[in-house]
């Protein structure tokens, strides 16, 4: 009866246009049994730490392809941090050059996925890597 | 510290980790919601029905602008339906409301029904009281958006809104039987489109067959246009209409002692059930009561009442 269900919060940041890859991701989840929060486009990074708290997911993942993730994703990571919400995992998926995944892994992204990586393999990764809430 | 004294302090992580308790069903939920039960009961609750894309949703995220204009907190939850194939669930109600997510005053939670009928899940009731509890002046519930009669919203909500959309034709007819009871307020949204003034006049009459007794609200028949703002204030002014309605007649009284004996019911029965059925796994003998009636060994009339005799010997 007490058994944790998994929640995942899906989103975009950014200002640019569509949200396909990530409502996806979102359905890749949903038929994996996962709950997902969808909160579609143009996402603030506050706007996503608020909601992620409030919805108390056990990760977070972003889809991104506007080229702001430099800016975006390790400020998500920040705003957590200050939250004292840390403990909420969060990766993100989308066009990103190789050069910049160290980067964003140093400011607390945990896995970064290229455009090929399967629906499959990044809820297979999000099971291995992350444990609900005891 | 418990999570309950923390809430009671403020505190919107501890808050969202007690809903989460309740939603999977942890039995230490039962204890911080014992010491949250005497902060509640200040909430006004809203509900919110209707069909699949009525505009719900977006209606909520205008009635918590005005809500918050006007300095009052606000909570929402929403609840949006468990795939019964995966168990899985999209919950997508909050991409209407992104611009109340990081203002500190409001606090929005997303349900699954996870398998639970009648438009809500199983913990709606409780994680609206924790919200009342952190001090929500106002608690909004977006139900699912089947559109039959989801009874259930009726007793939670202090005041149930039906969302409706033009074009719905020859539909309207057929799911009155359940909507026009549970409605306090009756919304036409996406007035904007072709048919509406139809929809408003085909609403109103059946709501005009409807019995009232003498001195009881008459539930009215409002349009909006939610998308773009319009139409918001004057359901927000029929809102308080019905608030006060509810106080001064007094059926605010008859309405909590139902929701009362309902919450109780809806416990005890839960809790008892849990307490017999557990009790029969310990030693095998669910499996065996399932044996005896296939081989027809054993009828269910008989087995039920040699447990309840077991269980409650000497009781009353
Ligand atoms: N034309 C028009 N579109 C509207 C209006 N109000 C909302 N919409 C649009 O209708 C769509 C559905 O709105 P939601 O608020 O998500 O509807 P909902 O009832 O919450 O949907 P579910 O939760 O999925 O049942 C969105 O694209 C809204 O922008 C309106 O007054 N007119
Ligand atoms: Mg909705």
């Amino acid at each position: 009866m007490s058994e944790r269900k998994f929640r995942v919060l899906v989103g975009k940041p950014g200002l640019d246009g569509h949200d396909r890859g990530a409502k996806i991701i979102a359905r890749a989840f949903r038929d994996a049994g996962f709950e997902v929060i969808y909160t579609g486009l143009h996402q603030t990074p506050e706007q996503i730490v608020a909601a992620a708290i409030q919805e108390d997911v056990d990760c977070i993942g972003l889809s991104i392809l506007s080229g702001a993730h430099n800016t975006l994703l390790p400020r998500v990571c920040e705003i957590l941090r200050e939250k004292n919400a840390a403990d909420i995992m969060i990766f993100c998926g989308g066009v990103i050059p190789d050069d910049d995944i160290p980067g964003l892994k140093k400011a607390g992204i945990r896995e970064v996925f290229t455009p090929g990586t399967s629906t499959e393999a990044i809820v297979q990764w999000v099971k291995d890597n992350v444990k609900p809430r005891a | 510290m418990a999570l309950a004294e923390k809430i009671l302090e403020g505190d919107i992580r501890a808050a969202a980790r007690l809903m989460r308790d309740i939603d999977d069903g942890f039995k230490s939920a039962l204890d911080e919601l014992k010491i949250l039960y005497p902060h509640t009961g200040n909430a006004f609750i809203i509900g919110i029905t209707g069909p699949p894309g009525a505009g719900k949703s977006t209606l909520v995220d205008q009635l918590t602008a005005v809500y918050r204009k006007q300095g009052k907190r606000v909570g929402i939850v929403a609840v949006d339906p468990t795939s019964p194939f995966t168990g899985g669930a999209i919950l997508g109600d909050r991409i209407r409301m992104n611009r109340h997510a990081d203002d500190a005053g409001v606090f929005i939670r997303s349900l699954a029904t996870r398998g639970h009928l009648g438009g809500l899940s199983r913990s709606t009731m409780d994680v609206a009281n924790v919200m009342d509890a952190m001090g929500m002046d106002i608690v909004i519930i977006e139900t699912v958006g089947v559109g039959q009669d989801e009874v259930d919203i009726v007793r939670m909500a202090h005041s149930t809104i039906v969302v409706m959309v033009p074009g719905l034709g020859d539909d309207i007819q057929a799911i009155k039987a359940g909507i026009l009871e549970i409605g306090d307020l009756f919304v036409v949204n996406k007035a904007d489109r072709e048919g509406a003034d139809r929809t408003v006049r085909e609403l109103a009459t059946m709501l005009e067959m409807n019995q009232y007794k003498k001195g009881a609200w008459l539930p009215k028949v409002l349009r909006t246009e939610a998308h773009c703002n319009r139409g918001i204030e004057e359901l927000v002014a029929e809102i308080e209409a019905h608030r006060s309605h509810l106080y001064q007649s007094g059926e605010i009284r008859e309405f909590l002692q139902e929701k009362n004996a309902r919450v109780f019911m809806d416990l005890l029965k839960e809790r008892l059930f849990t307490e017999v059925f557990q009790h029969l796994h310990v030693n095998g003998r669910y499996r065996a009561i399932l044996e005896g009636m296939a081989a027809r060994r054993e009828d269910p009339y008989s087995a039920v009442e040699k447990i309840l005799a077991e269980r409650f010997k000497g009781g009353d």
